[in-house]
């Protein structure tokens, strides 16, 4: 009872002690605060990594691969058919995109990955619709260009986009066409570089500025230049005026292109984060990738764009290409002639909720053995194991170094005990000589250090929450009063620090610290036992 | 009795009978409460030893007063803790109510101190961080465990405060050592002595520290308990007008009992 009541009042009047356990405060409000935002930001990763990848990947080693994709379905129906949500079946090939950039006028070349999809069955297998940024696609992609409205429910002030894009653009293609010879005398300032400004609300001054790299010509004016082979109107030119293709009123295949492969993000003349885009739905690009032939030539085609897609993982906005499947199967010959049998590179699975991944992986390995049918068979957790072991490592280090931090307040909580004792000796031989044991003694230093250390990382944990619960406003104070961008959204791509509160990472946070202050206070706590009764009561 | 008490009895040229007789007579049939014989205890100062006490004898009744003086450094304060258990003879035999309690492990001592033996100091010796009142209960705190201080705590703090209310500060509960009088803190003290109802009481100097009309309110709270309430006490004093009240007087000089004397 009298350890209870003398370690309060320790606590009560001694406070140059907490003063010591403020690194230990400081400490688990940062272990809190460091803990969550890892998690907060593995989990978003894990969440798009997992929401771009299916849960397995079946992949032929070979781009022209995997010959009748409905004959392995059947089989990996007949294998793990209860554990199966969805599949589908796509190809993934390397590829080059090639369109004019609207802000210059220049042409943009770019590598990307284009994957041919099955637009009923793809969006069954990973949450590649709700990436898309028209809100009619994303309940059901149909290659098809739509009216406007991109963006809707996703992104304000989304520039034009679709038919209503295309047919001014198409106007003004025609105007341009028509009279090269009145444009030649004009100077090259007055005509505008392209029909839209860039963004719909803002003007278009300051912008090309702000992205690195692109001077401020304005010289490549669509049509202005003649020799160039205009996309969306490639049979313009008189040779062949049988064929005639209205860019105002139709569209070439659709392609469903990567948000970064044609946009950057960068900051207006204000200092607000703001998307750029080179090229928008309803705008054609064309992309030139390898046949089947031996070797393998490359095969060109127009596609329009008919929606962007935004997975917010730089990685892949910035090179998936999607487009019908059946098209890229026709265009690089994956159509066996004879058979009729058509090919794909990867056929992905969808397991349903609880099913266990690993399983399912290995029975296809032992169904679609390697020396046999050369697939990679991969989970998604397999495909990104090097990315999420390395957010792993990171978080275990610095756990690590924090506790760390946490130790060395233990020293200080160490000295501090013992300044205490020293001052309280008269005390312990009054306890003493009233008959209290030397364990009690001791018990009332680890009581001591037991309730500093529960104050100090009760308060870390109360800051550490409240920390995490304002993360965005504290990083918005912090770049007010530094100019400093804490967060930039342009590299990190998720407009908020994302934050995840483990309530049992928060318990074994403040276990440890408790533990780092009791064990601190044990040599004090043992000094303090070892005292002589005689010699402490002396003590002046 | 042990020789080495006869030969310091021989010493003083008293005899044991004529103690006894020179007694107050209500002591006549009181059994001994303590009894220390040819305690010896000497400090090392590096390599010098220090001799205190070279083998000191008492005797004291139950009921009984007595008084321990001498020239200060004789060993007063050295031999009373080492009566409290608080230290170990280094040679010699120590008796509470004829239990030897000096080679006791220090288990039973701790008992010892907080059930049967109070102690009061110069100094006062309260715990500064705790109320007067709390400070009283500090024995029983002590003693009791968590659930079982609880259980009957009620009984303790009426205790404490009928104590408290013995020594006339029953005004004074909530207050802190440092918000307090030297008298009223040594009240306290006696007060704290007292709670877990001991069989006999140690005092070194208890008035020592205070001035004279607080020095004597204190006396006059220890005689109470010893004319009143029958507590033993054996109390180290300079003052001889203080010890001249005591039942015997015992003189330690050259850390030997050089004589007692008995109220006339
Ligand atoms: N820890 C110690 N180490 C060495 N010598 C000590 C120690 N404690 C006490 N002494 C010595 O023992 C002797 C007796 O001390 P003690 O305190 O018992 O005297 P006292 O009779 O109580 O004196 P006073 O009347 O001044 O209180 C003194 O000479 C003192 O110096
Ligand atoms: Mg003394």
């Amino acid at each position: 009872m009298y350890k209870l009541l003398l370690s309060w009042r320790y606590l009560k009047s001694r406070y140059i002690a907490l003063a010591s356990i403020v690194s230990v405060t400081l400490g688990v409000a940062t272990l809190i605060v460091v803990n969550s935002v890892m998690a907060g930001f593995s989990d978003e990763m894990h969440k798009r990594l997992h929401g771009i990848l299916s849960d397995i990947v079946i992949r032929s080693h070979d781009l022209n691969g995997l010959p009748d994709p409905e004959w392995h379905m059947d089989e990996i129906h007949q294998l793990a058919g209860d554990d199966i949500e969805a599949m589908t079946a796509a190809i993934q090939i390397p590829a080059m995109i090639n369109f004019r950039d609207n802000i210059q006028g220049q042409w943009i070349t770019q590598p990307i990955t284009l994957i041919g999809i099955d637009h009923q069955t793809y969006s069954g297998v990973s949450d590649f619709s709700e990436y898309l940024l028209h809100p009619d696609n994303r309940e059901q992609l149909d290659f098809l260009l739509k009216e406007n409205d991109y963006g809707r429910g996703k992104k304000d002030r989304f520039p034009v986009s679709g038919w209503a894009r295309r047919r001014v653009s198409a106007e003004w293609e025609q105007n341009a066409v028509e009279a090269p010879s009145d444009s030649e005398g004009i100077d090259a300032a007055d005509i505008p570089s392209s029909p839209f400004p860039l963004i719909d609300d803002s003007g278009v001054e300051g912008q090309g500025a702000t992205i690195a790299g692109l001077d401020g010509q304005i010289s490549g004016a669509p049509g202005s230049t003649g020799d160039l082979d205009v996309p969306g109107v490639p049979f313009q030119s008189s040779n062949e005026p049988e064929i005639v293709f209205d860019p105002s009123s139709e569209q070439h295949t659709g392609i469903v292109l990567g948000i970064s492969i044609c946009s950057v993000r960068g900051r207006d003349a204000d200092g607000e984060v703001m998307d750029y885009y080179f090229a928008l739905p309803g705008d054609d690009v064309k992309v030139t990738f390898p046949n089947t032939g031996q070797p393998p030539k490359a095969v060109s085609d127009s596609f329009t764009i008919v929606d962007l897609y935004e997975s917010e993982m730089s990685e892949y906005d910035s090179s998936f290409a999607f487009v019908p499947l059946a098209k890229l199967q026709d265009l690089r010959g994956m159509v066996d002639v004879q058979s009729g049998v058509k090919s794909v590179s990867t056929i992905q699975l969808k397991l349903k909720e609880g099913a266990d991944l690993n399983a399912v992986r290995d029975k296809l390995q032992a169904r679609f053995p390697i020396q046999q049918f050369g697939y990679q068979i991969q989970t998604w957790r397999d495909m990104q194991g090097p990315l999420l072991a390395a957010v792993q490592l990171e978080t275990t280090i610095l756990n690590i170094l924090l506790f760390l931090i946490i130790a060395v307040a233990g020293f200080g909580i160490l000295a501090t005990f013992f300044m205490i004792v020293v001052e309280k000796t008269r005390d312990v031989g009054i306890l003493k000589s009233l008959g209290a044991p030397s364990s009690g003694v001791m018990s009332i230093f680890l009581g001591y250090g037991l309730s500093l250390g529960t104050v100090g990382s009760g308060v870390g944990l109360v800051l550490g929450l409240l920390f995490v619960d304002h993360i965005n406003t504290i990083a918005g104070w912090i770049e007010q009063v530094t100019g400093q961008e804490v967060f930039d959204p342009t590299v990190y791509y998720f407009n908020q620090i994302p934050v995840i509160v483990n309530p049992l990472t928060c318990v074994w946070v403040v276990i440890g610290a408790i533990a780092i202050a009791v064990i601190a206070s044990i040599l004090p706590a043992r000094k303090a036992a070892k005292l002589h009764p005689v010699e402490a009561l002396r003590y002046e | 009795m042990s020789s080495a008490y006869e030969l310091a009895i021989e010493h003083q040229a008293v005899s044991s009978t004529d103690q006894k007789n020179q007694l107050h007579p209500r002591l006549l049939k009181s059994p001994v409460v303590l009894k220390a014989t040819g305690v010896t205890k000497s400090y090392r100062k590096g390599k010098v030893e220090v001799p205190v006490l070279n083998g000191v004898d008492i005797e004291v009744l139950e009921g009984e007063f007595q008084a321990i003086v001498g020239a200060s450094g004789s060993g007063k304060s050295t031999f009373l803790h080492l009566l409290a258990t608080l230290d170990k003879p280094d040679d010699g035999e120590i008796y509470f109510e004829d239990n030897r309690i000096d080679n006791l492990p220090a288990a039973s001592r701790d008992i010892l101190r907080n059930r049967y033996i109070g102690m009061i100091f110069q100094f006062y010796h309260l715990l500064p961080e705790l109320t007067a009142l709390e400070n009283v209960l500090m024995p029983v705190m002590i003693h009791h465990g968590f659930m079982s201080y609880m259980l009957q705590r009620r009984k303790f703090r009426k205790r404490a405060k009928e104590l408290l209310d013995l020594v006339g500060l029953s005004h004074r509960l909530k207050h802190r050592p440092r918000e307090m009088s030297g008298g009223e803190m040594q009240r306290v003290a006696i007060a704290r002595s007292l709670m877990a109802n001991p069989r006999l009481l140690l005092a070194d100097e208890p008035t020592g520290n205070l001035d004279r009309a607080a020095g004597e309110e204190i006396m006059e709270i220890i005689h109470e308990l010893n004319s009143a309430y029958d507590v033993t006490i054996v109390m180290v004093t300079h003052d001889l007008s203080i010890a001249a009240q005591a039942d015997r007087t015992v003189r330690l000089a050259e850390g030997r009992v050089e004589s007692v004397s008995f109220q006339s």
